[in-house]
């Protein structure tokens, strides 16, 4: 405060006594330096500003949900060539087409229900179309026509995508993989009740129910090495099933299983993988008494099952193994789609999600592995067909009253809940919900596993183990160093156990990783010996002192006892080294690790969460043993010398004085070491094996947040769920060591302001 | 007696004092591994031919080197696995460095020395550094040159020699041409590409221009030719000379001279042989591009990144640092806003390097970057300039990293100068601002310089950031050369502290590069340290004046 007002007399009196344009110039600079200065003071309370900020705008559209806006409505095109057996949209959302029940394929702009071409199918003459399915996998845009003379004809459709000067142009080419003619499935003329089809280039499945029976066809194409064409080997087969009240028939994509819907609720579970037997794997009611199948769908990846029920109930079904190791399906979740029944669901074509109208015509977004309903949206008429584009952001549905409604929506991150992440979750072909995290993988059909608990439960483990090795040693060590030590020693070792903290993170974790972790893998025995020999050597030691004689004794200067135990400690380590050996041979059978998975069934990783705490405990020991020693050290003289005159000796004046005085700033330092320890990297990232496992043992490896950041970081996609999440991951590291060290500063600051005062 | 003496307290004292014993042995061990491992890395160890009995019982040659020796107890041993006599207590097994990674697979294998059958150190045994597949050890046999027999028996070695030094002058040629040379025509090449592609799109690309870029063109197609007529030269030149050795199953091999970096003798050196060795070896450490994945060879583009990145970085935190702390110190009123800031600093400080790797990546290489690109970039669009990882990202967010660490070191500094100092100037006339720029900051320099020497610390040992906004294992192109203009803040640049981790970690050859990360590891560790004490003692010297001023 008196600064300011010198100042601001000295100024007023430049400005008083000289006019010129040099005391100007002086006074304006006085003026900009102090702006820029406070500018420049304030940046930093900017830019951790801007850092949470920043973190928490990248974040942010996790948790946004999806939207849809309506963007056209238009009537039915081309009206006249049949009812809509199914609508597509193509992938850039220009182009869909109408499925028609007089073998049509209507082409037309999405946006604007123009019609843009039409396509006939080759049915022969008097015949017609008696069911219609879309085929596996999604992707390959196949479809498949029962028709009445018991013939099948499988068609795809491909939309090609060229480019003239920069502008797309998309054209479909509807052929025939399996050739014009229809292919005669059962009984020639008994139309085929219901079809499906799984198309792949040298392998065709054909499933149909004609005249009382389900009919399996296969054909497989067999590439000769030689031979420049190859030839296709049919196979029949007939499912050994009652199939009269069978409703909806699907097969995978892999053309190895199958699903037989019935109306009354009972679903038929099948082996097809040999072509040549198909085989029941079970049989079970999917929906409770008195419901009805409604509808059914494959989710993508085609490892669940979607049964729609009447109640306007969605379940999800997975594979997953009994009892007695058997492949069956199990009811992993059920979603509340509407109090009507599910009329259709449609699946998304690259991820977990799916789309449901139901009778009234509500339309539900949903992600099967987050659990979430994104989007409730009524779109007013009861859905006669619906289509979900392949990149998931448009969607059409045709209504009873022959309008077609052209939607976008925006659905970016749907696989993130509350629950996805820090829940257990069911994953597909999980034999129960537990907490994974799995990021990427190869396949496109990938169910991401985004559980953060594992990571956050790694961090702890880790910065519990380096706790558990920094706390006692620096503590103690700061309360000798404060309090006995010699002058003229704390003045080597103070700056000794900083130089410590200065050592890059990095060259702690190459050491604990190519040097500790194979060094305690060997010598683990060595080390428990060490562990309890120490403290029994250094107590020995001390007492054997007690008996040397007084001129002896006297003659070793105060507060020098730490440099007299190093020889000591380095002796008694030796010896702990030279013992275990005979013991582990002795009492372990040799080998102490072998001993621990024999006897405690406790399997040891070389690169361990002992090797972490060690190395991030070291790390972590000049931290706190900085700070607590300041606090201690700064603990006022007359208080321990009013203690010590009482009468107390030195150790009844540190625990019932000094630390009680000091225990702020010791907690400070504390909570400044453990977030040092949660967001460490490097020595985690080499010190440990990285697996993100649940499992306290100190012998397993761990993966924490920090070391996930570093590792998935750069092969995440800008803006991706994956990108946010690890953003997220970020956020929360953030978030927890801004709580430890505003904590530990508001702590210090307090104590400051309590010692000055006494 | 002892009761009393535990009531005393004594030994819990004695407990305090050895916690402060096992965190000096610790880091004095710490430091002594790296040190002896890294130290010891380049000097010649000999090479030992072993007669040793394997599985099967047929006996033969293993030459390599001893790299380390393992002894187990018989019960451990016979847990792992090996069949144990019952008189045998220990089994003494060694590590040896067989090199001949072509011929054998792998470079190391262990055997155990009961069964080694005889040993000896002939002097005629050679190590042969090569450019690919590692060391290879064995016996000189002939030198050849096109193919033809120029010596064979003792005087080979001497002629292997000759011939090696001229064929290593040519390679040096050779890569001069290359990276230097040719270098510098392809990035004129590049450069004249770009302002091609931004007359386009600034519609400008006419008849002159068209003209001009042609004959600049012309000029660098017609240099590309004439050193690339001269390297067809140098390279059917270094091509000519091979050498035979055989390896230590026996079996012959001819090894071009093109591939060689050095042939030597190890069991014939004396003393002062293999001291010079050693500091060959140690300048090529340390002034060598790295080979074979960075398993081998030196470490330059490692230090030069470093050195560079964290030259820029300072330019970046200095000013920053000080102004904030002069802020704290001298202009703000000490309140609640100053401990708002004093907060914000501590979290800064606090904040997981991580996380400022993440804050970079996002916030500054693609947001920043990706404006900067799309402002004044168009032309290189669709590959990135500024909007990927680079050396000037890397600095800044490391700038941000190290700021309280200016901060708290200047605002110590500043503390410590006498108030009479500043009174003194203002009573004088001076504004605040020149009593500030004239006595107050000269006289924190040294705090300052502290402060600066501490960042400079720990951006130098800092890989987690790093490895998001910029590092990468072998940059291609030093971030600062020849071609204007010259400093190249956009390339991405090569990290000590990273090629610890890399080579640690990443390399296919982890056992092999070990020596060298010991030994970049020693490099570090020495840097840092040496800064380190040298900012202790300024702030040490720093304090000592100013008690004299203030008494």
């Amino acid at each position: 405060m008196s600064e300011t007002y010198s100042l601001r007399n000295a100024s007023g009196s430049i400005q008083q006594s000289a006019a010129g344009y040099y005391q100007r110039w002086r006074l304006i600079k006085d003026a900009l330096a102090r702006y820029g200065v406070i500018v420049g003071g304030l940046g930093i309370l900017a830019a951790i500003i801007l850092i949470f900020f920043y973190l928490l705008y990248v974040v942010y559209p996790l948790f946004v949900g999806a939207s849809a806006s309506p963007v056209s409505r238009y009537a039915v095109p081309e009206p006249s060539l049949g009812k809509t057996l199914f609508l597509e949209i193509e992938e850039q959302n220009e182009l869909a087409a109408r499925f028609t029940d007089s073998g049509r394929v209507v082409f037309f702009e999405a946006a604007t229900g123009k019609p843009v071409l039409t396509q006939a199918i080759a049915l022969p003459e008097g015949v017609s179309v008696t069911s219609f399915a879309p085929g596996r996998p999604a992707n390959a845009g196949v479809f498949a026509y029962g028709l009445s003379n018991g013939g099948v004809i499988v068609v795809r459709n491909h939309y090609k995508v060229t480019y003239d000067k920069d502008v797309r142009k998309i054209a479909p080419e509807l052929n025939y993989p399996l050739g014009e003619a229809p292919l005669m499935i059962g009984e020639q003329g008994v139309p085929l009740d219901k079809v499906a089809v799984k198309w792949e280039d040298d392998a065709t499945v054909i499933v149909a129910k004609t005249g009382g029976k389900i009919h399996l066809v296969s054909f497989e194409k067999e590439q000769s090495l030689f031979a420049e064409e190859s030839a296709v080997q049919r196979t029949d087969a007939v499912v050994d099933t009652p199939s009269e009240n069978i409703a909806q028939i699907l097969i995978d994509k892999n053309g190895e299983n199958l699903f037989l819907a019935g109306s009354d609720g009972s679903l038929g579970f099948f082996n097809i993988a040999d072509k040549n037997a198909p085989a029941l794997r079970q049989r079970q009611n999917v929906v409770e008494t008195g419901l009805a199948i409604t509808s059914l769908a494959l989710l993508n990846g085609d490892l669940s099952l979607l049964v729609g029920d009447s109640s306007g109930q969605v379940a999800q079904w997975s594979k997953g193994k009994d009892e007695l190791n058997n492949v069956v399906l199990k009811k992993l979740r059920v979603f509340k789609v509407a109090g009507q029944p599910v009329v259709t669901i449609d699946s998304e074509q690259r991820r977990k999600g799916f789309m449901t109208f139901d009778a009234g015509g509500k339309m539900g977004l949903f992600n099967s592995t987050a659990e979430r309903r994104l989007l409730e949206e009524p779109l007013g008429a009861h859905p006669i067909a619906a289509a979900l584009s392949p990149r998931a952001n448009a969607l059409l549905m045709q209504g009873e009253d022959g309008q077609i409604h052209f939607w976008t929506v925006h659905n970016e991150h749907p696989e993130v809940s509350f629950g996805s992440i820090w829940g257990k979750v069911w994953y597909e072909s999980y034999q129960k919900p537990d907490y994974i995290w799995q990021s990427s993988s190869a396949a496109n059909d990938f169910e991401p596993k985004y559980s953060m608990t594992p990571l956050v439960f790694g961090t702890l483990k880790a910065a519990f183990y380096a706790m558990l090795f920094a706390m006692p040693l620096s503590l103690l060590g700061a309360v000798y160093t404060a309090y006995f030590m010699a002058p003229a020693m704390r003045q080597l070792v103070k700056p000794t156990i900083e130089l410590m903290g200065a050592l890059p993170s990095v060259i702690l974790g190459f050491l604990a990783g190519l040097w500790l972790a194979p060094f305690i893998e060997k010598h683990l025995a060595g080390i428990f010996s060490t562990l309890i020999l120490l403290p029994v050597g250094v107590l020995l030691f001390a007492l054997g002192g007690q008996f040397v004689p007084k001129a002896i004794r006297h003659k070793i200067p105060e507060g020098w006892e730490g440099a007299l135990l190093i020889p000591v400690m380095l002796f008694t380590g030796w010896l702990a080294f030279q013992v275990s050996v005979p013991l582990e041979s002795a009492l372990f059978g040799g080998s102490l690790r072998d001993w621990f998975s024999r006897e405690w069934d406790i399997g040891y990783d070389q690169r361990n969460a002992l090797v972490v705490g060690i190395a991030m405990g070291f790390a972590v020991v000049p931290t706190i043993f900085s700070i607590a020693e300041d606090a201690v050290f700064s603990v006022p003289k007359h208080l321990t010398v009013g203690s010590l005159a009482l009468g107390a000796t030195p150790w009844q004046t540190v625990t019932r004085v000094v630390l009680l005085t000091a225990s702020p700033g010791i907690f400070s330092a504390v909570m400044i070491g453990l977030g040092r320890a949660i967001g460490e990297t490097m020595i985690v990232l080499m010190a440990t094996g990285n697996t993100p496992v649940m499992d306290f043992s100190v012998f397993q490896g761990l993966r924490t947040l920090a070391a996930n950041i570093a590792v998935e970081m750069p092969e995440a996609e800008v803006d991706s769920t994956h990108y946010r999440i690890l953003f997220l991951a970020a956020l929360v590291l953030f978030l927890f060591t801004f709580i430890f060290n505003t904590l530990a500063e508001i702590i210090r600051q307090r104590l400051r302001e309590k010692y000055s005062s006494l | 007696m002892i009761k009393s003496w535990f009531k005393s307290g004594n030994p819990w004292v004695w407990f305090t004092a050895s916690a402060v014993s096992a965190c000096l042995i610790m880091v004095v061990g710490v430091l002594g591994l790296i040190l002896v491992r890294g130290i010891g890395n380049f000097w010649p160890g000999g090479l030992v031919q072993f007669s040793y009995q394997e599985d099967g019982g047929q006996v033969h040659e293993v030459i390599g080197e001893l790299i380390d020796t393992s002894i187990t107890p018989a019960a451990m041993a016979k847990v792992a696995g090996f069949a144990m006599a019952d008189g045998e207590d220990v089994l003494v097994q060694y590590q040896i460095k067989t090199g001949n990674r072509d011929v054998s697979g792998s470079d190391f294998r262990w055997i155990q020395e009961r069964r080694i059958k005889r040993q000896s150190t002939p002097p005629e045994l050679i190590a042969v550094e090569r450019r690919e597949w590692g060391n290879f050890y064995g016996r000189l046999v002939a030198v050849k040159e096109s193919g033809k027999m120029i010596a064979e028996g003792p005087e080979a070695m001497p002629v292997l020699q000759e011939r090696l030094e001229a064929a290593l002058d040519i390679f040096d040629k050779i890569s001069y041409l290359e990276k230097k040379k040719i270098g510098a025509v392809n990035y004129g090449l590049e450069r004249l590409r770009l302002e091609r592609r931004k007359l386009e799109l600034e519609k400008r690309w006419d008849a002159d221009a068209q003209q001009r870029i042609a004959a600049e063109r012309a000029v660098l197609d017609g240099e590309y030719k004439k050193f690339q007529t001269e390297l067809m030269a140098l390279y059917r030149d270094i091509r000519k000379d091979s050498f035979v050795a055989a390896a230590d199953d026996g079996s012959e091999h001819e090894i071009a001279l093109a591939k060689v970096v050095r042939v030597y003798q190890p069991n014939e050196m004396n003393v002062f042989g293999k001291i010079g060795h050693y500091f060959t070896k140690f300048a090529e450490f340390l002034a060598d591009d790295p080979r074979e994945a960075n398993t081998e060879g030196g470490i330059f583009p490692a230090i030069y990144g470093t050195i560079l990145m964290v030259i820029v970085m300072s330019i970046i935190v200095t000013p920053f640092g000080v102004i904030a702390a002069v802020y704290l110190r001298e202009y703000a009123k000490q309140g609640f806003t100053t401990r708002l800031i004093r907060i914000a600093v501590n979290n800064l400080a606090g904040v997981p390097s991580v996380v400022y790797g993440v804050f970079g990546l996002g916030f500054f290489v693609y947001i920043l970057g990706g404006k900067i690109d799309r402002l004044f970039y168009p032309e290189a669009a669709p590959a990135p300039v500024f909007g990927t990882p680079g050396l000037m990202w890397a600095s800044i967010t490391l700038a941000l990293l190290t700021l309280p660490v200016v901060i708290v070191s200047t605002e110590e500094g500043l503390a410590r100068i006498p108030k009479s100092i500043r009174e003194g100037s203002l009573a004088l006339g001076a504004t605040k601002f020149e009593t500030l720029w004239r006595t107050v900051l000269p006289m924190a320099s040294p705090a300052m310089m502290t402060g600066l020497i501490l960042a400079v610390a720990r951006a130098a040992g800092e890989v987690a950031p790093l490895m998001l906004v910029g590092v990468v294992k072998l940059a291609p192109s030093l971030p600062l050369d020849g071609n204007f203009p010259f400093l190249h803040l956009e390339r991405k640049f090569m990290h000590l502290g990273f090629h610890i981790y890399d080579v640690g970690f990443q390399s296919p050859n982890v056992e092999a590069a070990r020596p060298l990360v010991y030994a970049t590891s020693l490099l570090l560790v020495l840097v840092i340290i040496g800064l380190n004490l040298s900012a202790i003692l300024i702030r040490n010297h720093l304090r000592e004046k100013y008690r004299a001023l203030e008494g």
